[in-house]
């Protein structure tokens, strides 16, 4: 037996006896957990095996173990992989620290950087969040104003974030700081991370048209940050930024896989809130249904073709491209046909008049309003598909003026 | 489910687009246009075609096929119509020979299959008389006879019927259409029977139909037809099953024709943008025309999974196969006309000269989107209802 097939043999039995029944399979909202200082298990379950999964290094399989990591070789990893996924393990903790900011810390970060900040992320110690968009740096990430003034042995940082996600439940922050403002945009930002519960920090959740939501305002009032905090060099964060980005589209690949979808059945609930004699703006409106069905369809079929054809080897890139746009796009125009099917059933907002169900597809349809703006709103991902896939002129060169 | 073309797939897809780019460019369509040629086709590339064995493709080896299944007819559509290349593939092999072979006696086969398959003879197939494609309601009648049967009706937009050795005739062989309806709902079984109506039979008359793309079309009228029992293709009244099944086979080759021949559009559509400058920029800088370039590309895309699961689901003989291949064929059909009205539109006056190809792809592609059953055709076929329990 070859020593990559003991390892599966003994992967698969260590997860077969370790892995507890009930995290086996999807996970409803809210049944994730969330490594950090204040995590919270809700059941002895949830406890075991985030424990089990720390001690055997397991958090960061692929790091080396002088971080704490489990030292696997790349096709070690990969087997653990398709054990974890065979068994339908839930992952033992979200963590967008080493899903995001590890990959780059172990590329650009000092020996010190990787000591002290990999370790306890592979520890689950510390809840890590994002600061990159601010109120006037969204689609233009470039614009960022929040400054970090050198003061000799430390930065003082002042400004504010925006859509940081769970900003409030974070003990650490990964940001993009302006440092230089002499250049161009991109050349004067720098990477820095931050304690969340430093003097000067404050996160405040943001109330959305859907009600209460993950997103935090977080507020920087001189807040002091030591010079070992930059990661990269010093007005070098814009590659940085993008490298995390890159990550952050596995990442939430990741996340969706062991969250369970909240489907809402288009057809069968239409059933419900259209009477059987049909005027003729009601079958236009079931026409309207039908399409966006198959439209679903075709969307799910080309998420199983991008993964057979990323298996075979074929770049993928030009698919991959429109998944987001196409995904969240299909979601509000499902979500708007059931508002318009429903009347004013769509448009509780509390209270027992309405139905569980109704009230849940007044919130999803507001949320779906997010869908399209949030992480690269849908007219980004219509420039990303122009420039990078259909390789057209940029305006700036030589373009309109 | 295998979305994507194998690896010997992939190199007869390659192999069918450097043939057809060579022996029949788009300007090979535009000289049969100009030379009024009415068979529409040209016979030298299609004996080739025959020599390559591609007309034997979707076969069993038992009746002289290759066993490649459809999603090697796909890639030989889709090869097709990236060169808008005319051929009687649709018409003489998938649709007529998926018929004889699943339905036609020994007898039949030996007859008429072999000689597809060789390119020694072809078959059209006989299905519209409306003007939407509507198979469920097929109003020519055959009527039984002493000698056999007699067939009195007219038929449409019969795909290269001008020219050809017979045609396969779809007809009501029920009594009255009120019975027709009643046993329709009560045995699933609609009435309807296939027949051989070999050219030259007294009372057929067939005549062009001279449309936008240039091709052979033609319409049948049947007078007083009389057929010998042997004509009748599989059992009397059970065609219907046999018709379906022949075509869906032909809607999923066209949606590879559309696919092929979008692709080749965008393309062209894509180098103008990169390329006319107007306002001192090229006009693809400008964001209004990206944004409606990228969506036009996220229409490929998905129309192009939908046309794979299809073709996958045909050669697994799925049960999902008619659903899907009716997805396919309104998806593949939004995208084209997407694809088609932007290339014009992006075009400008050049786009609707009739010097530029664009206009030739434009024909071409409406013509396959309103063949057997357009989008909203196969909207209502594939989609679920709000009625259905």
């Amino acid at each position: 037996m070859s020593s990559l097939e003991t390892f599966r043999t003994q992967t698969r039995a260590w997860l077969e006896a370790n892995c507890p029944a009930s995290l086996r399979g999807p996970a409803a909202a809210g049944e994730l957990v969330w490594g950090g200082s204040r995590i919270e298990f809700d059941n002895e379950d949830q406890r075991l095996w985030f424990e089990r999964m720390r001690d055997r290094n397991w958090f960061c399989p692929a790091w080396p173990e002088a971080y704490g990591g489990g030292g696997l070789a790349p096709e070690e990893v990969a087997v653990l992989e398709q054990e974890l996924k065979r068994l339908r393990c839930r992952p033992p903790q979200i963590n967008l620290g080493i899903w995001m900011l590890g990959p780059v810390l172990l590329e650009y970060g000092t020996e010190e950087q990787k000591q002290r900040l990999l370790t306890p992320m592979t520890r689950g110690e510390v809840r890590w969040c994002q600061g990159f968009s601010e109120p006037n740096a969204g689609s233009d990430l470039a614009n960022i104003r929040t400054t970090a003034r050198d003061q000799g042995d430390h930065f003082v940082v002042d400004g504010s974030k925006i859509w940081t996600s769970y900003g409030d439940q974070s003990d650490w922050m990964y940001a993009l700081v302006r440092t230089d403002n002499s250049g161009s945009k991109q050349a004067g930002i720098s990477l820095l991370v931050l304690d969340m519960h430093a003097e000067g920090v404050q996160a405040r959740p943001i109330d959305l048209i859907s009600g209460k939501s993950s997103f935090c305002e977080v507020f920087f009032d001189s807040v002091k940050v030591s010079k070992d905090n930059l990661i990269g060099p010093l007005n070098g964060g814009w590659t940085l930024a993008k490298k995390l980005l890159q990550h952050e589209r596995s990442a939430m690949s990741k996340f969706g896989e062991f969250s369970l979808p909240t489907h809402f059945d288009l057809m069968a609930i239409l059933r419900d809130y259209l009477p059987v004699a049909k005027t003729a703006s009601e079958v236009v409106l079931e026409a309207r249904a039908q399409a966006c069905a198959l439209d679903e369809q075709a969307y799910n079929l080309t998420v199983q073709r991008m993964g057979e054809a990323a298996r075979a080897g074929q770049d993928v890139g030009g698919i991959a491209s429109i998944m987001k746009l196409v995904h969240t796009e299909q979601e509000k125009t499902k979500f708007e046909i059931l508002v318009d099917a429903m009347g004013h059933r769509a448009l509780g907002w509390d209270g027992d008049e309405f139905s569980s169900q109704e009230l849940a597809i007044s919130k999803a349809w507001l949320m779906s309003y997010t869908q399209t703006i949030a992480g690269g709103s849908s007219e980004v991902q219509l420039n990303v598909i122009a420039k990078r896939v259909l390789q057209l002129p940029d305006a700036s060169k030589g373009g309109a003026k | 489910m295998s979305l994507i073309y194998n690896e010997e797939q992939r190199m007869l897809l390659d192999t069918a687009q450097e043939f057809f780019a060579e022996r029949s460019p788009v300007s090979a369509l535009r000289a049969l246009r100009d030379g009024g040629n009415a068979q529409g086709f040209e016979t030298a590339l299609w004996n080739e075609m025959t020599e390559l064995g591609w007309t034997a493709i979707p076969f069993p080896e038992s009746l002289g096929g290759l066993e490649f299944g459809y999603k090697g007819m796909g890639a030989v559509f889709e090869a097709a119509g990236r060169q808008l290349s005319a051929s009687p593939l649709l018409s003489s092999i998938v649709l007529c020979g998926s018929i004889l072979e699943q339905g036609g006696s020994e007898a039949q086969q030996n007859e008429w299959l072999s000689a597809l398959i060789a390119g020694s003879k072809r078959l059209a197939l006989a299905v519209d008389e409306g003007a939407r494609h509507n198979p469920e309601q097929i109003s020519l009648s055959a009527t039984r006879t002493d000698n056999g049967f007699e067939l009195n009706g007219d038929k449409v937009m019969v795909v290269d019927g001008l020219g050809s050795d017979g045609w396969i005739v779809a007809a009501r062989t029920l009594e009255s259409p009120a019975s027709a309806t009643v046993k329709a709902s009560a045995t699933g079984k609609e009435g309807i029977s296939l027949f051989i109506v070999p050219a030259g039979t007294q009372g057929v008359c067939v005549t062009r139909q001279s449309l936008i793309d240039s091709r052979n079309t033609a319409r049948l009228s049947l007078k007083q037809v009389e057929l010998a029992p042997d004509c009748l293709i599989g059992e009397l009244d059970q065609g219907k099953a046999l018709l379906d099944a022949a075509l869906d086979r032909g809607r999923v080759c066209i949606a590879a024709e559309l696919q092929g021949a979008c692709e080749q559009l965008f393309q062209t559509t894509l180098d103008y943008l990169r390329t006319r400058v107007q306002f001192d920029a090229p006009i693809g800088s400008f964001q209004a025309l990206q944004h409606r370039a990228a969506w036009a590309f996220v229409e490929l895309e998905l129309a192009r999974s939908s046309l794979m699961a299809a073709l996958h689901a045909i050669d697994s003989n799925d049960e999902q196969a008619p659903q899907l291949v009716s997805l396919a064929k309104w998806k593949v059909g939004q995208m084209a006309d997407r694809i088609s009205n932007e290339a014009v539109q992006m075009h400008g006056g050049i786009g609707v000269t009739d010097e530029l190809d664009v206009g030739l792809y434009f024909k071409r592609i409406r013509v396959l989107q309103a063949l057997l059953g357009d989008s909203d055709y196969h909207l209502s076929r594939a989609a679920p209802t709000v009625d259905a329990a």
